[in-house]
C-alpha cells in the first residue's frame, strides 16, 4: 500500500497536469477563460499576457470617438477585477519566451510554468505597407488599447487626417474621426473601399456615403513615401500626387502572429494551423482567435472567437467538441452608410444579384447556378434585411 | 422614451463587445423576441446578434 505522503504527491501532480495556461488577454484569451470557468469551477487558469490584462473591445477602438470613449475608459475591468471575477491567476507585462511542448512548459524571463493544456491566444498583428521617407516610421497603426492612446494623443493636435487602407478598419476609422469634425483622407488600391469584402457596386454605395459626410477619397493608388513637411506630413501617392495630413493612420490589414508558434515548431500557414478541435499540431497545445487556422480560415472577427471560445471550453474540460461555424455576417460601424456583409466563400461559383434600392440602399446576393444564396452584402436602409438573408445561408463550417 | 402600460420606460442595452444595442421597446421579432419583451425576459441562450457575444456581455445604457 503507497504511504500517505505519497497519495498526496500523486495528487498534486494529477493536479499541476491539469491547469490551463492561456497565453493573451484578448477577446480571444478572456472569452475562452469566462466559457472555461462556467463548466470548471475548480480547474487552475493561469493567463499571461504582454500588456496591463484590462479587459476591453478591440471592435470598439475603431467608433469610442462617436461614443464618447479614451482609451481610459474603454476598459471594462483592469486585470485585477478579472482575476477576481474569473477566479483565475494572471501575470500582466510578460512575455513568453518558449514553450517545451515534451516537458509541458512555458518559459518566461522570470520562470518556467508547468501546463496541463496551453491555448495560445496570441492575436494578430498590423502589416506595414512598404513606406519611405523621412516619416515613414510616425504613421501610426491601431491594433490595441495602448496603440490607441497614442493616437487619441496626435488627435488632440491633428485636425487632418490620412488613412492608409480602405479596408473594414480604415472605412470605421474615416467614419469616426468625421464625428469629432477631423479632415478625413482615404488611400487605397482598390477602385472602391472594402474591395475585398464588397462588391464594387456596394463599396461605391460606402464610398458615396462617406464622400458625402466629407471624406477625401485617393483610390486606385498606393502611398509611398511619408516625409516631414513643417509641423505635418506630406504623403507622396503612386500617381505623383501629394497631400498633407496631420496625422497618418495605416489600416491596411492583419496578419496572424506567428512568432511563438514557429519558434516552438508548431505548423503554421496563413495562421497557425488547428484541428475542429482547436488543437495545434502538437498535443495539448491549442490556439484560438486571430492568430488560428481552422480548415485553411483565419477569420479575425469577434463571432468567430465566440463559437471557438465556445467550442473549445467544453474539449478544455474534458468533452471533445469540434467547433462548428454558422454563416457571420460582418457589420460595420459606418452609421454614414451601415453595411452587412457574408461574403461568399473563396471557392464559391456563382455571380452578384445587384438591386439598388434607394438612396445609399442597396442589396446584393450572390448566388449559385441552383439560385442558392452563397452569399451577400447590403448597405443603407437594406442593411436591416440581414437576418432575413442570413437564414437562407449555408454555414461556414458545418 | 417609450413606456409600456403600465408607465415604466423602456430601456435599452448594449454590447460592450460590438456596441449593439438592444431595445426593448422594439424587441428582436426577426429571432421571435417580440417588441416589448424586457432584458430580464430575452432568452438567457440569445447571444448578441452582431458578434455572438452573451447577455452577461450587456450593460444597460442611457440614450
Amino acid at each position: 500500500m503507497p504511504s500517505l505522503d505519497l497519495c498526496i504527491s500523486e495528487l498534486s501532480k494529477v493536479q499541476v497536469m491539469e491547469n490551463v495556461v492561456i497565453i493573451g488577454s484578448g477577446l480571444a484569451g478572456y472569452t475562452l477563460a469566462k466559457e472555461l470557468r462556467k463548466l470548471a469551477p475548480a480547474l487552475p487558469i493561469r493567463l499571461l499576457t504582454l500588456d496591463d490584462g484590462a479587459s476591453y473591445s478591440k471592435p470598439m477602438l475603431s467608433n469610442a470617438l462617436a461614443k464618447g470613449k479614451t482609451a481610459q475608459t474603454l476598459p471594462m475591468a483592469s486585470a485585477e477585477q478579472m482575476e477576481a471575477q474569473l477566479n483565475i491567476t494572471i501575470t500582466t507585462h510578460t512575455a513568453v519566451t518558449a514553450i517545451d511542448t515534451q516537458a509541458h512548459t512555458v518559459a518566461t524571463a522570470m520562470e518556467e510554468i508547468p501546463y496541463g493544456k496551453l491555448v495560445l491566444c496570441v492575436g494578430a498583428v498590423p502589416i506595414h505597407p512598404p513606406l519611405t521617407g523621412d516619416a515613414a516610421d510616425r504613421v501610426l497603426s491601431v491594433n490595441n488599447l495602448t496603440d490607441y492612446a497614442v493616437l487619441r494623443h496626435a488627435l488632440e493636435t491633428a485636425q487632418r487626417v490620412a488613412i492608409i487602407g480602405p479596408g473594414l478598419i480604415g472605412c470605421e476609422f474615416a467614419n469616426d474621426l468625421l464625428s469629432v469634425g477631423k479632415q478625413v483622407t482615404v488611400i487605397g488600391p482598390g477602385v472602391v473601399p472594402l474591395d475585398r469584402l464588397l462588391p464594387t457596386e456596394a463599396g461605391a454605395a460606402l464610398q458615396s456615403a462617406l464622400a458625402r459626410q466629407g471624406v477625401a477619397w485617393h483610390l486606385g493608388v498606393t502611398a509611398l513615401r511619408v516625409d516631414h513637411q513643417d509641423e505635418a506630413y506630406r504623403i507622396t501617392l503612386s500617381d505623383g500626387a501629394t497631400l498633407l495630413a496631420d496625422c497618418v493612420l495605416s489600416a491596411v490589414g492583419l496578419r496572424p502572429n506567428l512568432q511563438l508558434a514557429k519558434l516552438t515548431g508548431l505548423q503554421t500557414a496563413r495562421g497557425i494551423v488547428v484541428s475542429r478541435h482547436l488543437q495545434t499540431s502538437a498535443a495539448d497545445v491549442y490556439a484560438l482567435g486571430d492568430c488560428a487556422e481552422v480548415e485553411g480560415l483565419v477569420l479575425p472577427f469577434v463571432m468567430p472567437i465566440m463559437h471557438a471560445a465556445r467550442a473549445l471550453a467544453p474539449t478544455l474540460a474534458g468533452t471533445l467538441t469540434a467547433v462548428n461555424y454558422p454563416a457571420m455576417p460582418v457589420v460595420l460601424k459606418t452609421p454614414a452608410c451601415p453595411v452587412v456583409v457574408s461574403p461568399p466563400a473563396m471557392d464559391a461559383a456563382g455571380e452578384w444579384l445587384i438591386e439598388y434600392l434607394n438612396g445609399d440602399s442597396l442589396r446584393a446576393l450572390y448566388r449559385d447556378a441552383d439560385g442558392g444564396l452563397l452569399g451577400f452584402a447590403l448597405t443603407g436602409a437594406a442593411a436591416a434585411e440581414r437576418q432575413t438573408w442570413s437564414k437562407e445561408l449555408p454555414p461556414v463550417l458545418a | 422614451m417609450q413606456s409600456d402600460q403600465s408607465g415604466a420606460d423602456y430601456k435599452k442595452y448594449m454590447c460592450l463587445i460590438c456596441g449593439f444595442i438592444y431595445d426593448e421597446a422594439m424587441g428582436r421579432p426577426e429571432e421571435g423576441i417580440p417588441p416589448g419583451t424586457r432584458w430580464e425576459d430575452v432568452p438567457i441562450y440569445w447571444v448578441c446578434p452582431d458578434c455572438g457575444a452573451i447577455k452577461d456581455d450587456f450593460e444597460m445604457v442611457e440614450i
